[in-house]
């Protein structure tokens, strides 16, 4: 595991998915989405709004996912220092806040057909509320310091603190018994079980795929740039060092690698 | 063109369904174009840094 922690090599694994993931998420988006919005039936209690179900639960199976390899991440920075880990779980971050906004907002959509009201302050409700929270919160946190790896630390710390609210979540439906609806799908000994038919579990799963892998090839995108972004505060660094003479040694520190720039500093 | 006026009215529940699907597009389009946008304007950057340590090398 550790040698993942090399950026070179993390690199080379993640772009190397890059291609596949993109691939198999545009098609399944191209399969899934006509299936969800045209060929599937409407529910018998709740007609077309069933639709939204297949954008609300992929958003939040993501809000989740993300939640847990931010903390994963965020676990291994701090126990380990693993660079790479900390740049996954930075990368995340705003995916996350997303797809928690967009889980948050096309429930209030499905909720007010359904319910008769956008919100209501029950478990699943209030807890997803308070992890679209912790995602600002991560967010605002990294940037708070001038020292970078400061930031960095605080907000892994605010990750791992906040994982608690994941199980909750999860468990939320079960524990409390209100408005929202129980899981449809059950994973458990004795495999996959569903209250739904088929035919809506079909699209579901399609829409599942589809923004799962959407997730893992964007997050390559955002891995390079955050590489790049350290690249370029070190050359900046370096150049602003070599002016000013204050450290001879920063030539031939253009390339640095990025990973060792909260120690460039220190040095 | 009933048939498509059927469809788009979702059941009367067109101005529910459409927003969410809406949305969803926005965030998972919206995402990507930034996520794109920002390595671009970094790589763009990195190759000047690049370039100027060179030409400064030279000068």
């Amino acid at each position: 595991m550790h040698r993942f922690a090399n950026p070179t090599q993390f690199m080379r694994i993640a772009n190397a998915i890059y291609p596949w993931a993109a691939g198999l998420s545009v098609i399944l988006f191209l399969i899934g989405l006509p299936i969800a919005l045209i060929t599937s039936p409407p529910d018998y209690q709740q007609s077309e709004t069933v639709r939204i179900m297949y954008v609300h639960v992929p958003s939040a199976w993501l809000a989740l996912m993300i939640y847990g390899i931010m903390a994963g991440g965020s676990a291994a920075f701090l126990i380990w220092r693993h660079p790479m880990a900390n740049l996954a779980a930075k990368a995340s971050a705003p995916m996350g806040a997303v797809f928690t906004g967009l889980a948050l907002i096309t429930g209030m959509l499905w909720g007010q057909p359904m319910w008769g009201t956008f919100w209501v302050w029950d478990g699943r409700l209030t807890s997803f509320l308070i992890l679209f929270f912790l995602y600002l919160g991560y967010l605002a946190l990294g940037d708070a310091f001038e020292d970078s790896e400061r930031g960095d630390k605080a907000a892994a710390i605010l990750c791992l603190v906040g994982s608690v609210n994941i199980p909750i979540i999860h468990f939320s439906v079960e524990w409390w018994n209100t408005l929202h609806q129980p899981s449809i799908v059950k994973l458990g000994g004795d495999g996959v079980k569903s209250t739904v038919d088929g035919s809506i579990l079909l699209p579901l799963f399609l829409m599942l795929g589809a923004f799962t892998f959407y997730y893992f090839a964007v997050l390559v995108l955002r891995l390079r740039s955050e590489l790049l972004a350290a690249k370029i505060r070190n050359a900046r660094m370096s150049q602003v060092a070599t002016h000013a003479a204050i450290d001879p040694a920063a030539e031939g520190r253009l390339f640095v690698d990025s990973a060792r720039l909260p120690r460039a500093s220190a040095e | 063109m009933d048939t498509l006026m059927n469809y788009l009215a979702m059941g009367g529940y067109a101005a529910w369904v459409w927003p969410s699907y809406g949305l969803a597009t926005i965030g998972v389009v919206g995402v990507l174009l930034v996520s794109r946008r920002t390595l671009k304007t970094r790589e763009r950057e990195f190759e000047m840094l690049k370039n100027a340590r060179r030409g400064g090398g030279q000068s």
